[in-house]
């Protein structure tokens, strides 16, 4: 094993240069990297939010409030669908994904029945249709979403969430955000650099959800305030705090909104302007025609924007959004708007900021101990072993942290605080592998054998335990990386590359050199035994 | 190539009676064990805000200028948070504490928005002390805190599982046995000690662990390996003579190792500044425990248990055998 063969030495040789030249863009500055010749790697190490600063945010789709609301509005479209078939209702009892219709007259069942068919065969935006009308005898229906759509529903709504994240965070410029999708209902934004985290929660926690809905007027606010809403209505509050009854069937909504745009109304003050696609257009246009000199609501995520009156059929599909609006929050609405609506609301379930230079302090202290803790351990090598052998496991040390550089750079791993706290303890236990071999060598040199023989024989029989204990340390990070979130995760990325890198540099490494100096100098007694 | 200078270190052959003193030591350990598990419970590990929930924020003002934390502390004790705590710590770029930077922790009560429960202790700290700067805030919601701990604890367990396993296919169900307990012994202490110097109980501390759960085997292995060696080639000499032979001659690398590895992190502590602090003062008390319970736990249990050493010298029938064991 200890002669010299040729592909270790060539194993070696590439790994060295390959190595170097994948760490190399480390030392450059970003200009000097721009600079570089095309086939040259261009790759840094990437750092993790901690080293460099950034933000963090675990967010959740809230399903369930969304389903919720899709059943709210299921329950409203039944109601205003039966009562323009004349059909007489005894009462609605909501359950989860639908509702069951009682009717008064079973003699209408049939007609009920049919209208309600009719209204569930409108397809949905999945192609197919997303709401059934089953009759549960004379005078019970149900109406209900499939439980396919049911299904879709949260997948869907994560989807487009990190679409409508993605643009919104996209308006504020931050720099390369990484928005990803986590587990069934979560998503994951970091923000690296300087991006302020309170803007982007601003940002992100606006639904934006834009809706047009009528003005009850049959009933007076006055009752509902008293506690008696009618069953179609909902009681909502505008900017200033002023109450508002208001038809809980949603006339048009944002997602109907085709563009959006800063204006300004007739006495000169900020307003929206805003345009509505086809079918928006011809909703509003039906609604407005059949409710003139009616008022209703422009309501923004619950609250009322304004609730001005319909002068006339609006049938252009554009319109203006007047309110009590500064300039900067028009600006921003139209953002929001133009970003889409997230189709459920997010909550912040996790946070993490750290400042640009807490970030760099954390990379001094990161780097001054690394440098500590090699000075220690070549130290610590040469003192135990001398210079010829301490100085082969020296080289190994540092070819061991180039390759860790080179790899992390390579596979774009994140490095992050622990992960450097993994580093400087992979050194410590890559030695462990020389000492392994080392001391065996002493063994078989103290029990008389050859320097040859004793050599060879130590990386022999070193071997197998140098395996064993690599291979644990590699379960646990195996299990780090399965379990672990975030730093953690790093960390078990950085122990897993420099059990690999350190096992290839301390033994081969050694054996190489170590063969190179036996053909030359053919000693006579092995240096490290006494 | 002779004058090499070399420094011993260490005398090249050692006799240490281990085994003789290993009833003392079982003693010793089960009494720790009992101790640390007690302390987990009481007074409890300190939970930091990744399992427990809760918001943790770091304030500094420029180097020089003091925040006065009794103030901090009343001002936001005002706003009914419940446990607040308010610590001084090192200054990040010059690793001093001078006063100029704080660590506050304080929990976001059941049903107040996160953010705006922020808001408010920033308002309340900049009324206190003056404007000072948000190096580093985390909130995390009791809802991911409770799945972090669970996926952690998950993570010990499932980790110690696959090292038996691992240590029962490559050796047997002895050592493997042995090892385990070594292990548990070793993860104990080390929960242990993170209640006794009351460092944060926090995500990366479960790296720590895991990565003396990693050193720990790792040291094991080596001990092990050395053992089935001899138990091999010394077919009649008393089991415990050969633990402690094997104990012996594997005594230098355990220290040399065991040495490099502690110093290595005692820089990291020493330099790595507050965040890595914990993590690595876990981290380095794991591996000095692990040293010690690969002597005095893994083996002796062996020798508690006993070895079939028939099995051991038949090679026709071998437990799958590694490079070690090549004639």
């Amino acid at each position: 094993m200890i002669q010299l063969s040729r592909w270790k030495v060539i194993l070696v040789v590439v790994a060295a240069v390959l190595g170097c030249l994948l760490a190399f863009p480390n030392l450059l500055s970003d200009q000097q990297r721009e600079a570089l010749p095309g086939f040259m790697p261009k790759n840094k190490l990437n750092l993790g939010l901690d080293l460099q600063g950034g933000s963090y945010l675990l967010l959740e789709v809230d399903v369930p409030a969304m389903r919720e609301k899709r059943v709210t509005n299921l329950i409203e479209d039944v109601r205003v669908t039966l009562n323009g078939a004349g059909v007489a209702t005894n009462g609605f009892q909501r359950e989860p994904g639908g509702v069951v219709v009682t009717l008064a007259n079973p003699a209408q069942g049939d007609a009920a029945f049919k209208a309600l068919q009719q209204l569930g065969g409108q397809v949905g935006p999945g192609g197919q249709a997303e709401r059934t009308a089953t009759r549960l005898g004379d005078n019970r229906i149900r109406f209900a979403y499939t439980d396919a759509a049911l299904n879709g529903m949260g997948a869907t709504a994560v989807d487009q969430s990190i679409e409508v994240v993605r643009r919104r965070i996209d308006s504020l410029g931050t720099r390369e955000p990484s928005i990803t999708r986590q587990g069934a209902d979560r998503i994951v934004v970091q923000a690296p650099g300087e991006s302020d985290p309170t803007k982007l929660e601003e940002v992100i926690g606006q639904t934006a959800q834009l809706t047009f809905q009528m003005v009850d007027v049959e009933n007076s606010v006055q009752d509902a305030l008293a506690g008696r809403v009618p069953p179609d209505s909902e009681l909502l509050q505008g900017e200033d705090g002023t109450p508002y009854l208001v038809k809980k069937r949603v006339l048009v909504s944002g997602e109907n909104l085709t563009r959006a745009g800063v204006g300004s109304d007739q006495s000169g003050r900020p307003a929206i302007d805003f345009r509505f696609d086809g079918a928006g257009a011809r909703r509003f246009g039906e609604a407005t025609a059949a409710n003139l000199q009616k008022p209703f609501a422009i309501i923004l995520d619950g609250k009322v924007i304004s609730a001005p009156t319909i002068q006339s059929a609006i049938t252009s599909g554009s319109g203006q959004i007047t309110g009590n609006f500064s300039i900067q929050e028009a600006a921003t609405l139209v953002n929001l708007l133009n970003g889409g609506a997230l189709p459920a609301p997010l909550n912040v379930e996790e946070r993490r900021t750290v400042t640009a230079e807490l970030g760099a302090d954390a990379v001094a202290a990161g780097a001054l101990s690394t440098a500590v803790g090699f000075a220690i351990i070549v130290l610590f090598m040469i003192l135990a072993y001398g210079l010829l052998f301490g100085g082969v496991s020296v080289v190994g040390l540092v070819l061991n942290g180039v390759l860790i550089v080179a790899a992390m750079s390579l596979t774009q791993a994140t490095l992050t605080l622990p992960g450097i706290a993994g580093l400087i303890l992979t050194f410590a236990v890559a030695v462990d592998a020389n000492v392994l071999i080392y001391e065996r060598m002493r063994d078989e040199a103290r029990a008389g054998r050859s320097v040859i023989a004793s050599m060879d024989a130590g990386f022999n029989k070193a071997m197998g335990t140098i395996i064993d204990a690599n291979l644990t340390t590699l379960v646990a990070a195996g299990i780090m990386f399965v379990f672990g979130e975030g730093p953690v995760r790093g960390f078990a990325w950085t122990l897993t590359i420099g059990v690999f890198t350190s096992v290839f540099s301390s033994v081969l490494v050694a054996q190489v050199l170590l063969g190179y100096w036996l053909k030359t100098a053919k000693p006579k007694k092995l240096p490290i035994a006494e | 190539m002779r004058g090499w200078p070399l420094i011993k270190l260490l005398p090249q052959k050692t006799n240490f009676h281990f085994v003789k003193y290993a009833r003392f030591a079982g003693v010793l350990s089960v009494i720790l064990c009992v101790a640390s598990i007690i302390a987990c419970f009481y007074p409890g590990l300190n939970m930091g805000i990744d399992f427990r929930g809760g918001a943790s924020m770091e304030v500094s003002k420029p180097a020089g200028q003091t925040i006065e934390l009794d103030r901090v502390r009343e001002a936001v004790n005002g706003l009914n948070l419940g446990d607040v705590q308010v610590q001084g710590i090192a200054r990040r770029d010059t690793n001093v504490d001078d006063g100029s930077t704080a660590i506050l922790r304080f929990q976001v009560p059941e049903g107040r928005d996160q953010t705006q429960v922020v808001n408010q202790v920033e308002g309340a700290i900049s009324g206190a002390v003056g404007q000072v700067n948000y190096s580093g805030v985390s909130v995390v919601g009791s809802k991911v805190s409770g799945e972090l701990f669970t996926s952690g604890l998950l993570a010990l367990g499932v980790a110690i599982g696959l090292m038996f396993l691992y240590i029962w296919f490559r050796f047997e169900p002895q050592f493997g046995f042995g090892a385990v307990v070594g292990l548990l012994h070793d993860v104990i202490l080390t929960f242990g000690l993170i209640v006794l110097f009351k460092l944060e109980f926090s995500l990366n501390m479960v790296a720590a662990v895991l990565t003396v759960i990693g050193y720990s085997m790792n040291d094991t292995v080596v001990v092990f390996d050395r053992l089935r060696e001899n138990l091999r080639k010394y077919k009649t000499m008393p089991l415990r003579d050969v633990i402690d032979l094997s104990l012996n001659e594997t005594l230098s690398r355990t220290i040399i190792t065991g040495v490099t590895a502690v110093m290595v992190l005692a820089a990291l502590a020493i330099f790595g500044g507050e965040a890595l602090f914990g993590f690595s003062i876990a981290l380095m008390f794991g591996i000095i425990i692990g040293t010690y319970s690969s002597i005095y736990v893994g083996a002796p249990i062996i020798l508690l248990w006993g070895v079939k050493r028939g099995a051991l010298a038949d090679d026709a029938k071998p437990v799958k055998l590694g490079m070690a064991s090549r004639p």
